[in-house]
Parts: C-alpha cells; structure tokens; sequence
C-alpha cells in the first residue's frame, strides 16, 4: 500500500471566490484512517483555513456528510484505504448551498422538517403524573426510522429534490413516519394534511437512492412508499365512508 | 383538508395497473409479439382466438389489462417526463396528454370489447 | 441539475429504464387492441395484423419492448416489499416472504395464461 494519497478537495470562500475550485493534497494514508481524519491532518498540518463540520467522530452527529467521489457519504465513516491509491475527492453534499469549503446551508431541510411536525401530537394531553405505555412491539413499529441523524445524505442523493426544491424530501418524511407509527401519537391526520400533496409524498418516484446511502439503515424510500399506501388507503376511506365517519 | 390532491387516487391506479401489467405483460407480449411471428410456438386460429375473447369475462379481463395497465404508464410516463426530462413548464400539457391517452385508450378497449361479434 | 442526470450514476440509470418501460406498456397495450381490432374484422385484418407484426422492425421493437416489460416485472415485485409491511407477532416479514409469493404468483399466471392461448 502506499504510504500516502492525494485528496482533492473543494474549497469555497464566497466573500473571495467567484466559484468553488478543487484543490489537492497530499496526506499520509494510514490503514485506520477515515477521510475526516485526512481532512483534519489538512487543516492541522497544510491549510488551517480549510472549514468542515464534525463532531462525534463516530457516525452519529451526522455533521460530517459529504460527496466522496461522488457518492454522499459520513467523513467520519469512510475509510482512506477504501479509495487507494486515489486520488479521492472531496466535496460538498449537492444540492445544498454552500456557505464555505465543504460546509453547506441546511436551512431548506429545516423549514421542511417542520412541515412533518416531528413531535409526538395529542388531542388530549396525559396528567403529568400518567405515563405512556409503550410495548417493544409497538417501538419496534417506527424504531428504524427514528434512528435518522439528520445528517442529508439522502437529500444529496435524492435527484427528485435536486430536480424540485420544492420536494420535501427524503429524511423529512421519513422522520413524519416515525411518528405516524408510534403509538402515543395522534397526529396523523394532521402530517397528512401538509404532506398528502406534489411537495410531499407524491412527488417521491421511488429513486430509491436514499436508502443507499443512509448510514443509518432508515430506508427513507420505503418510508415514504408506506406513507402513500397509507394516504391511499386514507383516501379510499374518506371516499367510501360518508363525511364524518372516519 | 386543505392541500390535499387527486394524488392518491392516480396512484391506486397506478400501483393496480403496475401489479396487472408485472404479472400479464410479459407472458402476452411474449406469445403474441415474438414466439408467435417468428414460429417458435404455433399460434392457435383466428377463429381459435376470437372465441377465446369472447365469453364476458375474458373481455372484462383484457379491459381490466388495458384501461389499469395504460394508467399506470400514463402516471409513471408523466413523472418521467416532469423530472427526467425537465419539462416542467409544460406540464398541464403533459398531464392532459399522459392522462388523456389513457382515457382514449380505455375508451377504445372498451368499444373494441363490446363490439366483438 | 444537468438534463442527463440519470447517466452520472448506475442506480439513477436503471431508474430511469424501470420508468421508460411506461412506453412499452403503453405500447403493448396498444398492440391488444389492434389485435383485437384484426380479430373482429375477419380474414383480411388478421392476414394484415400477422404480417405486420412479422416485419423485422416491428419484431426489434417488439423485442424491447418485451425486455422493458420483463424488467418493469422484475423490479415491480421486487419493490413491493418496500411499501407493503407486513408483520407478524411484531416482528417485520423479511422482504423475500412478500417479493417471493409475487415471483411465483407472476409464474403461475404466466404459466396459466400461455396454456389458455396454446391449448386451442
Ligand atoms: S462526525 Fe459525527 S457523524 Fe461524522
């Protein structure tokens, strides 16, 4: 194995740039070394100007997402040695906006998760003192789509969301599922409201790329295909019975 | 109740005719498209076959094959349009022709079914 | 994003080929309905019909058309896991338990229909 590996990597800083610019750098290319750790030994060791996000380390924070040769991936996640003997590149996750190097505005996911109301939702709040009994059968029920870590590698492989901005998107609906399945909720109605609709689930073509590359095995694309049969089956209801009887 | 669409009424239809189509279409196009004209299996009469399609429930059959079958190409047709190609612009004009031809066809089967002699 | 999207990666690239197969099922269906259309008209519309589905264009066509069609089967059953969960005593059907049944339901009925049209 060679002992070292060139990384391109994009560099961005909008008050000077006219456009983003690959740039390349060379670092050593030990077995254990995840590309986070490549960068880091950059901004320590070649260019303390180069800005990215990170936290844990560990695959969970979900701040280090980025397009590693092309593929939406966690830094923290990604083995060097995976891409010997290189080059890799390094960019920023697509279809966000980016603020600085590999660092891209969020914003747009925000305001759409919102649209998901992902909270638990009660038509009559439980005393204080009342506990919500859960059984692992029921946990179980949405347990793998709340394991989500916010982390939009979906939202960069999802090429209906690079097509429509408008599109709610992939970790979004996913994470209304999750609560749509739990058993203390009671908002369904409500998430189907903002959701059953082009900008919500329908515009999903079922690509199926988000469930590629979720490091989190929340398989976003069956989610939402769920959600559909649900709001169908919501649909055929409100069709057959008459008004109120739902 | 406020946003919610037709949406899930074209994707009933869609999903019906993607399951009618995945299990149908194959075997016909099969028959009649390839093993037939080229001889690899021989084919029964004319005769043969229109009093095959005649009996009512074999025309319901090949009308339920066509009208949920041409939905669901009109549907996924009309999403390939809109994102793989782009033309979002025109998509009231995609809509009516996607949707239209799927009515045309419908209609068409049905008259061809009902006219059988 | 580039109209050619759909070519910068594999799984883009089957995607848009399982959604180009609307085509072949629309075609397909209009196939039918010239058939049945020969059927109806006596001797002469079918003698047409035959010799027109024996032209070597029409055979190509044909052709893809089956391969399209077979593969919009192929990942229609093969989905269908995704969006319908079934679970038993709280633990999820695994994938093939659904996408199995449907492979052997589309072989069965392929067998049932191929016998229907040759037994004649
Ligand atoms: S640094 Fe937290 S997920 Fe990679």
């Amino acid at each position: 194995m060679a002992s070292r590996i060139t990384i391109e990597v994009t560099r961005y800083n909008p008050a000077r740039d006219p456009e983003p610019r690959m740039t390349s750098y060379e670092v050593p290319l030990h077995r254990e070394w995840v590309v986070l750790d490549a960068l880091n030994c950059i901004k320590d060791h070649l260019d303390g100007s180069l800005t990215f996000r990170w936290s844990c380390r560990m695959g969970v924070c979900g701040s280090c997402g980025m397009m590693i040769n092309g593929v939406p991936k966690l830094a923290c996640a990604t083995f060097l040695s995976d891409y010997a003997p290189g080059p890799v590149r390094v960019e920023p996750m697509r279809h966000f906006p980016i603020l600085r190097d590999l660092v891209v505005d969020t914003s747009d996911f925000l305001m759409k998760l919102a649209r998901s109301k992902p909270w638990i939702i009660r038509t009559v709040e439980k005393p204080a003192d009342e506990e919500h009994i859960q059984t692992p059968a029921q946990l179980e029920e949405y347990r793998q789509f709340s394991m989500c870590i916010n982390c939009l590698l979906c939202y960069a492989a999802c090429p209906i969301y690079g097509l429509d901005p408008q599109f709610t998107g992939p970790a979004a609906i996913a994470l209304a599922q999750r609560y749509n399945m739990d058993s203390r909720d009671e908002g369904a109605s409500e998430r189907l409201d903002s959701l059953s609709n082009r900008e919500g689930i329908w515009g999903c073509m079922f690509v199926g790329e988000c469930t590629q590359v979720c490091p989190k095995h929340v398989d976003p694309a069956g989610a939402i295909q769920q959600y559909k049969l649900t709001a169908a089956t919501e649909w055929l209801k409100a069709m057959v019975l008459p008004r109120g009887a739902k | 109740m406020s946003k919610r669409s037709n949406e899930p009424f074209l994707w009933l239809l869609f999903s019906a005719g993607g399951s009618v189509s995945a299990l149908l279409m194959p075997v016909h196009l099969f028959l009649f498209a390839i093993a037939f004209p080229l001889g690899w299996l021989d084919p029964p009469s004319d005769e043969t076959l229109l009093a095959l399609i005649r009996p009512p429930l074999v025309r319901v059959y090949l009308f339920v094959f066509c009208f949920l079958s041409l939905f669901h190409g009109a549907h996924r047709f009309r999403f390939t349009l809109y994102d793989g190609l782009q033309i979002k612009h025109l998509n009231e004009i995609i809509n009516v022709l996607c949707y239209g031809g799927a009515v045309l066809g419908t209609v068409t089967a049905a008259y061809l079914l009902w006219r059988i002699p | 994003m580039s109209t050619y999207w759909w070519l910068a990666r594999w799984s883009y690239l089957t995607f848009i080929l399982r959604e180009a197969s609307s085509v072949f099922v629309g075609w397909t269906v209009l196939l039918t309905l010239v058939q049945i259309w020969a059927l109806t008209h006596g001797p002469s519309a079918n003698a047409a019909f035959h010799e027109w589905m024996r032209y070597p264009l029409m055979l190509g066509v044909n052709v893809i058309a089956f391969l399209f069609v077979l593969f919009h089967a192929v990942t229609w059953f093969g989905l269908t896991p995704k969006a319908m969960v079934i679970r038993v005593k709280g633990q999820r059907v695994p994938d093939w338990a659904i996408s199995g049944p449907n492979y052997a339901a589309w072989v069965l009925v392929s067998l049932g229909v191929a016998w229907v049209v040759l037994r004649g």
